[in-house]
């Protein structure tokens, strides 16, 4: 585990500092186009670079869950989601239980922020609630947990801020080029330097090409990971078949999440923006291949890491694993477990109307069951002190 | 004179890593520790649930008494062993699971009852209590497991014989069925 942290905190420094050279090249040429005066580009580029690393830092989390439109729920909105986190924090040994928050959204994904192990949320969207029974439900948790628990939120966090920042910075030089900047180049190609105009060429495509190189680096880094989130869910649950199944439906639904964007894709459990057979080799994508992650997941023998190690080599065919050796040395023998009994779960009719209850709730309106069974809806800005049933005409007092 | 300075620095070297390796094993004595205390608190979860239950189940489940009998006196039998060491309590634990386990499936015999919201909710209460009975449980034999480990292998066994680390006791429950709930058919 700790070789996995600490490899993680080198890659956050390093990508900090890969996505600051960026910012610092887009600044450096923003000052030659426009100012005249490279070192006051480049100086408004390193402010520009701390202060949204430290709010990467501080902020990240509160800014990706706001931009996701999350909601946190306690223990009596939702019981069952509640108790799974809770059970997925104790089988990962976490000191705290992190927060919960819903996104209403039927396409199924969910993802974890937070700076560190004890100021953490995961997030789930409404439909993806919806779709798992509580074995899938827990894979999906406990994936998260693990991204918790092996540090890789704050890695997400600032490098969302970041690239966020670079993509907005380089959209907005574009545009100020074509429009203000056209008069400068006039005026400088007046004056007779064709040297002066290579430079603005290469300026400009290297600003175009600025929000390209920062996704690369964000991407080279967050695959791995998902590998590694896996092996530790199917470690805490006992029981990879739960992700597995999840990761399915998941991946069979086609809707997309409207709340995600390029910067925040990767920290989802499923590509948000995924196409239809990708090529495992893409250089661009995030996450690696869905019916991989589920093949791995379905052929292990055992729940371990190291169980996991070696169905990962056969699968790629190759000596090279996704588990850090100091991981692998202290993974022991862990056996699988059975499925949770089926007369338990709530079916698929009452889940969908406990979320939607939820939803209801979450927005203040007040439920009201009439005699008939008929469930009255009352919106926060009903005031009178009763209300008809539609149904059957009762008149129910508004609590 | 130089002998001298040379066993002093063997001395001083094999002082540092003695510390090292006894802070470590204090480190991984802790977690285990930790970790049982959260078994604990699962438990206790449990006792205190199973009293809500028979209040709640009593009025429909007329005809099982015995069985409602068997998880209140597992139940109380538990909560005596609680001051006992791992191995005995994992016994008593294990009874209250299948007691526990066998009033859930006659529970399929009463539709009045499961559709009742009170039960529906206790119900899982219970079921998450008892995954994170199992999960505390996976995750203190895992910390044992590491820690034994280190008691036993060299060089840290030697620093755990000389300043008094005993191996830790693994928690088992002796119910290997408890987590599957049998199933009841009509036919």
């Amino acid at each position: 585990m700790w070789e996995q942290i600490r490899s993680n905190q080198t890659r956050s420094v390093v990508l900090v500092a890969g996505m600051g050279v960026i910012l610092l090249l887009i600044g450096y040429l923003v000052g030659i186009i426009f100012f005249d005066n490279a070192i006051g580009g480049l100086v408004i580029a390193f402010i520009v670079w701390g202060v949204m690393s430290l709010v990467g830092y501080y902020q990240g989390d509160s800014i990706l869950l706001g931009m996701a439109r999350a909601r946190k729920i306690s223990h009596d909105d939702h019981p069952r989601l509640y108790n799974i986190v809770e059970e997925m924090k104790i089988a990962s040994g976490l000191e705290k239980v992190p927060d919960i928050y819903i996104i209403d959204d039927p396409a199924p994904n969910a993802f974890a922020v937070g700076r560190n192990p004890d100021k953490a949320a995961v997030a789930i969207t409404t439909g993806l609630l919806q779709k798992l029974n509580r074995d899938e439900l827990q894979g999906v948790i406990g994936h998260e947990i693990a991204h918790i628990k092996n540090r890789d939120v704050l890695l997400m966090a600032i490098s969302s801020v970041l690239l966020g920042t670079i993509v907005i910075l380089a959209w907005y030089a574009t545009r100020l080029m074509f429009f203000g900047g056209m008069a400068r180049s006039r005026r400088s190609s007046s004056s007779g330097g064709s040297g002066q105009i290579i430079i603005l060429v290469v300026a400009i495509a290297l600003i175009i090409l600025a929000p390209i190189m920062a996704q690369l680096i964000y991407f080279a880094i967050s695959r791995k990971r998902e590998y590694m989130a896996d092996a530790s869910s199917a470690l805490y649950t006992r029981y990879p078949e739960g992700l597995a199944s999840a990761l399915e439906k998941i991946a069979a639904s086609t809707s997309q999440l409207k709340s995600a964007n390029q910067a925040t894709a990767p920290m989802y459990i499923m590509n948000p923006f995924r196409k239809e057979k990708r090529p495992a080799s893409n250089l661009t994508s995030t996450h690696p291949p869905i019916s991989e992650r589920v093949r791995i997941l379905r052929s292990m023998g055992g729940a371990s890491f190291a169980d996991y190690e070696q169905v990962y080599q056969k699968v790629h065919g190759t000596g090279a694993g996704v588990i850090p050796a100091s991981a692998l040395a202290l993974s022991h023998p862990a056996s699988l477990r059975a499925a949770e009994a089926e007369s338990k779960e709530p079916d698929k009719t009452e889940r969908v109307r406990q979320i939607s209850d939820l939803m209801w709730r979450l927005g203040n309106y007040k439920t009201i069951t009439c005699d008939c069974g008929t469930k009255l809806r009352v919106p926060p800005k009903f005031k009178e002190p009763a209300v008809r049933c539609p149904h059957c005409g009762r008149s129910n007092p508004v609590a | 004179m130089a002998a001298v300075w040379v066993i002093v620095g063997i001395v001083v070297v094999l002082l540092v890593i003695f510390i090292v390796i006894y802070n470590r094993l204090v480190g991984w004595r802790n977690q285990v520790k930790n970790a049982w205390a959260q078994i604990d608190v699962q438990l206790k979860r449990r006792y205190d649930l199973i009293p809500n239950l028979m209040e709640t189940v009593k009025g429909y489940m007329k005809h099982e008494r015995e069985t409602m009998e068997a998880v209140t006196k597992a139940r109380n039998l538990a909560q005596q062993a609680a001051s006992a060491g791992a191995g005995e309590r994992g016994k008593a634990e294990g009874e209250l699971s299948s007691a526990l386990a066998r009033l859930l499936a006659v529970v399929e015999n009463y539709p009045d009852l499961k559709a009742n919201q009170n039960f529906l909710a206790l119900q899982e209460e219970l079921t998450s209590t008892e995954n994170k009975i199992s999960f505390s449980r996976q995750y203190y034999n895992d910390s044992v497991l590491k820690f034994n480990n280190q008691i036993q292998m060299f060089p840290s066994n030697m620093v755990a014989g000389m300043t008094g680390f005993k191996a830790g006791e693994f928690f088992e429950v002796t119910a290997e069925e408890e987590r599957k709930v049998p199933k009841v058919s009509f036919t």
